[in-house]
């Protein structure tokens, strides 16, 4: 077993979780503005207020009788959808059936299952099974992202998402991730997905990292990351960054897809991002953050922000 | 931020400080001893009298403690809320006698003493006194007569005479003299025991007291056998046939006569509840000098009641366990399934020892799960899912503790200690863990909860760290100011440490 010394880290200016939970998130994130980021629904309101795209709300189930009804629901529907739980968390619950075939429904792994499999993986999501802190929750029934095909290389069995930490309005640091076939198609980077680390100044990845390691092209698709050009980058910092506002949380982080038709989606924001974004950049947060309060005490100015972050922040 | 974190330094600080000041004082001053050893243990006996009210005045007589074979009383205390009380001696024994005058419910008088043994002596010499032949029917008699020549044959003397005694009327399987004694009596074993003995013109009588269990409430009196052998009186235990007094027995009469006499009252249980503290020597000596008005004793829990004190022991461990949990987790990095979930654990490990302990909690769950597997297949509701998890949980409990109990394994009994609800969550939790995240995360919180388990248990179960919280219980002012500055520590976590071994190399 390797160890780096504390030293070194503190050189290299990483972010630990004890600092992130006092310094950042126990300052800057006040708990009554939680509630707008945990629960999904409250964050789609508020996004739509603003005119920030978010996936379709196709319905809400709210209560346990209301799941039987939710067959024929989908049974009218001819589109790819996602049932989540409105209160989940780390991307627990997620269920992505990308079509249905007669009466069965394709998960976006490839396997098959029936209606009765949806009902009880709802009625566990009003329980509360994958909610924070188990109490009861409301399940939501979304449009599936059609995620535009430039990233469709990028990703195994699951839609790449790119994750923007936002510090006050300044976008201080960004990554994709891409699920693999060994990370089950999901995007933690500990199961295995890959973790692309994005210049802010251009969106152009600076280096993938799986599994610790540096990797050129993605294991199953066999995709170059080095060629990985992110569209729309200005819109993406944009949305993220405006999020701090929508809020009134300090330190974020946005989970961006991009739709085929309307560009960068908000798909969820999160009050205490993790730290593996530090991984994926090789690079560590702390000194980014310095900078980021220096720009946020210099100005105010929302595209300000942005642009000064895109000079500082720049990679090469 | 640095303002914010000023003020909580300093009111660690003063914590710790107090904390630590209040023990040093204590050590100083009050002679109380740092390290668990040169002490004494002292028991505290809480002696309750219940009864239910008759018709008249009521008259309660308890008989008290002499301090016989090395006991030494140190401290006496009698509650009699609403009773005339006065304690009078009567042929060298003292009383406790409570009055009044009438009574209309259910009334419970209290007693308490504190007692450590001084010396090892035995009981003192007296003289023999001749027991009365019982009175029998005539086929007690001739059962008896047999039994008793039947005894005298095989026995060399006296003493072996009741060793033969208590053997045969212990056994299984006696012979049918005894067996129809036994039968024919109403009363306990030590009863046949001492009529038997008297038909022998064999010297014998009972010494009443308590078996000394530390934490044990409602104990009650139990009888020794004295067989006097023609110059001295010598112990016997009916039960197992053991001579010489028990350690562990604290005598509180010896001879005939009731310990307890209620006059005016129906129903009267005498009951006991016993704790056992390690004070100082030297504290012990200023008790008995001082007694009653020792001072430090009352701001102490010493000064709660019996029974509170045995429930503070083990919550004042508590404090311990919790901060090995911030330690393991905030320095360390561990992650764990429920927060306080190993502290549950490390408390039941407590009672059971730990490594039954661990291989009762690894079986319960690895069943526990494998059952959750077949309720996954059933399309429930979590709250009747988890409700049902707790309904296995329990049968297998039991089903562990009859076949262990079958197999002669005792310790496997104190499965119950394990908490069922928290062992159920902990059981589905992981369940959703392996079919979300794999059967890795499911070893990682489950390992990480068992070694913080384990820490914790190792922790509380140390008698150093039993010593200095229930004697210095201001240490907890200490122990909260050590974990509110881990509550503002920003450095890394060991993990990370790992983690993020690779960063910087460019790779």
């Amino acid at each position: 077993m390797r160890f780096i010394s504390p030293r070194r880290l503190e050189e290299l200016g990483i972010l630990g979780m004890n600092r992130r939970n006092i310094g950042y998130i126990g300052q800057y994130n006040a708990r009554r503005n939680y509630r707008l980021v945990d629960d999904k629904l409250q964050t789609k309101r508020a996004a739509l207020e603003r005119e920030i795209p978010v996936p379709e709300l196709l319905g809400v189930i709210e209560r346990q009788h209301q799941i039987r009804g939710m067959t024929q629901q989908l049974e009218l529907l001819d589109q790819g959808f996602v049932i989540k739980p409105a209160q989940g968390s780390g991307g627990k619950g997620i269920l992505v059936i990308i079509r249905r075939e007669g009466d069965r429904f394709i998960k976006s792994s490839g396997v098959e299952i029936d209606a009765a499999e949806i009902r009880r993986h709802t009625s566990n999501i009003l329980a509360g099974l994958h909610s924070l802190g188990g109490r009861n929750d409301r399940a939501m029934l979304e449009a599936l992202i059609d995620f535009d095909p430039c990233l469709a290389d990028y990703s195994y069995e699951g839609v790449p998402d790119i994750r923007v930490i936002a510090f006050r309005g300044v976008p201080v640091m960004a990554m994709m991730r891409c699920a693999t076939h060994v990370s089950d198609g999901k995007a933690n980077l500990h199961q295995g997905a890959v973790g692309v680390g994005l210049d802010i100044a251009t969106g152009r990845s600076i280096r993938a990292v799986q599994f610790g390691l540096l990797v050129h092209n993605h294991p199953d698709t066999g995709a170059n990351f080095e060629e990985l050009r992110i569209p729309h980058w200005d819109r993406i910092l944009d949305l993220a960054s405006s999020c701090v506002d929508m809020t009134g949380l300090g330190y974020l982080g946005a989970d961006i897809v991009l739709d085929r038709q309307q560009g960068p989606m908000l798909l969820e924001l999160n009050a205490r991002p993790g730290l593996a974004i530090q991984v994926a950049n090789q690079a560590g947060l702390r000194h980014r953050l310095a900078i980021a309060k220096q720009i946020a005490d210099e100005t105010d100015d929302h595209h300000r922000k942005i642009e000064l972050a895109r000079l500082r922040f720049a990679v090469g | 931020m640095s303002n914010s974190r000023l003020p909580l330094i300093l009111i660690a600080g003063s914590l710790i400080l107090l904390g630590l000041g209040l023990t040093l004082y204590k050590v100083a001053k009050l002679d109380f001893p740092l390290l668990p050893g040169e002490s004494r243990e002292v028991w505290t006996i809480e002696s309750k009298v219940s009864f239910e009210p008759a018709s008249g005045p009521v008259d309660v007589r308890l008989k008290l403690p002499a301090g016989l074979a090395g006991w030494t009383v140190i401290e006496e205390h009698f509650a009699s809320s609403g009773f005339g009380f006065t304690v009078r001696e009567q042929d060298d024994t003292r009383y406790a006698q409570w009055t009044r005058s009438g009574l209309d419910r259910e009334t419970t008088l209290y007693y308490k003493l504190q007692t450590y043994r001084a010396s090892d002596r035995a009981l003192p010499a007296a003289p023999a006194v001749a027991q009365e032949k019982p009175m029998l029917e005539e086929d007690q008699q001739v059962a008896m007569e047999r039994l008793v020549a039947l005894l005298r044959e095989q026995s060399s003397d006296d003493l072996s005479f009741a060793r033969l005694l208590i053997q045969e009327v212990t056994r299984e399987t006696p012979n049918p003299d005894t067996a129809f004694l036994l039968g024919t009596y109403d009363e306990d074993l030590h009863r046949v025991m001492l009529d038997v003995l008297a038909w022998a013109d064999l010297p014998a009588r009972e010494v009443r007291g308590i078996v000394l269990e530390d934490g044990r409430r409602r104990q009650t009196l139990s009888e020794l056998l004295e067989i006097y052998d023609g110059d001295r009186w010598v112990v016997f235990d009916p039960a197992s046939g053991a001579s010489g007094l028990p350690d562990n027995f604290f005598v509180w009469q010896r001879g005939e006569g009731t310990v307890l006499d209620v006059i005016g009252g129906r129903n009267s249980r005498l009951e006991f509840a016993l704790v056992s503290n390690s004070l100082p020597a030297r504290a012990v000596v200023g008790m008995e000098q001082r007694s009653g008005e020792y001072a430090l004793l009352n701001f102490s829990i010493y000064s709660l009641p019996v029974e509170q004190q045995g429930v503070f022991k083990g919550l004042l461990l508590i404090p311990v366990a919790a901060l090995v949990v911030v330690i393991m987790r905030v320095l360390v990095g561990i992650r764990t399934s429920g927060t306080f979930m190993p502290i549950l654990i490390a408390l039941a490990f407590l009672q059971t020892t730990l490594l039954i302990g661990l291989l009762i909690f690894l079986a319960l769950v690895c069943a526990g799960l494998w059952i959750r597997g077949w309720l996954s297949h059933m399309n429930l509701l979590l709250v009747s899912r988890i409700a049902a998890v707790v309904i296995v949980v329990i049968l297998l409990m039991a089903a562990l503790a009859i076949v262990s109990y079958r197999l002669g394994i005792d310790q496997v009994l104190s499965v119950t200690f394990f908490p069922t609800v928290i062992l159920a969550w902990t059981i589905e939790r992981m369940s959703i863990l392996w079919e979300e995240e794999g059967v890795h995360e499911v070893l990682v919180q489950g390992g990480g909860s068992l070694l913080v388990a384990v820490l914790a248990y190792l922790a509380m179960a140390n008698s150093l760290v039993a010593h200095l919280t229930f004697n210095f219980p201001e240490l907890m002012l200490s122990l909260l100011g050590v974990i509110l500055l881990l509550g503002r520590y920003k450095g890394y976590r060991l993990s990370e440490l790992y983690r993020f071994r690779d960063m910087g190399k460019d790779l």
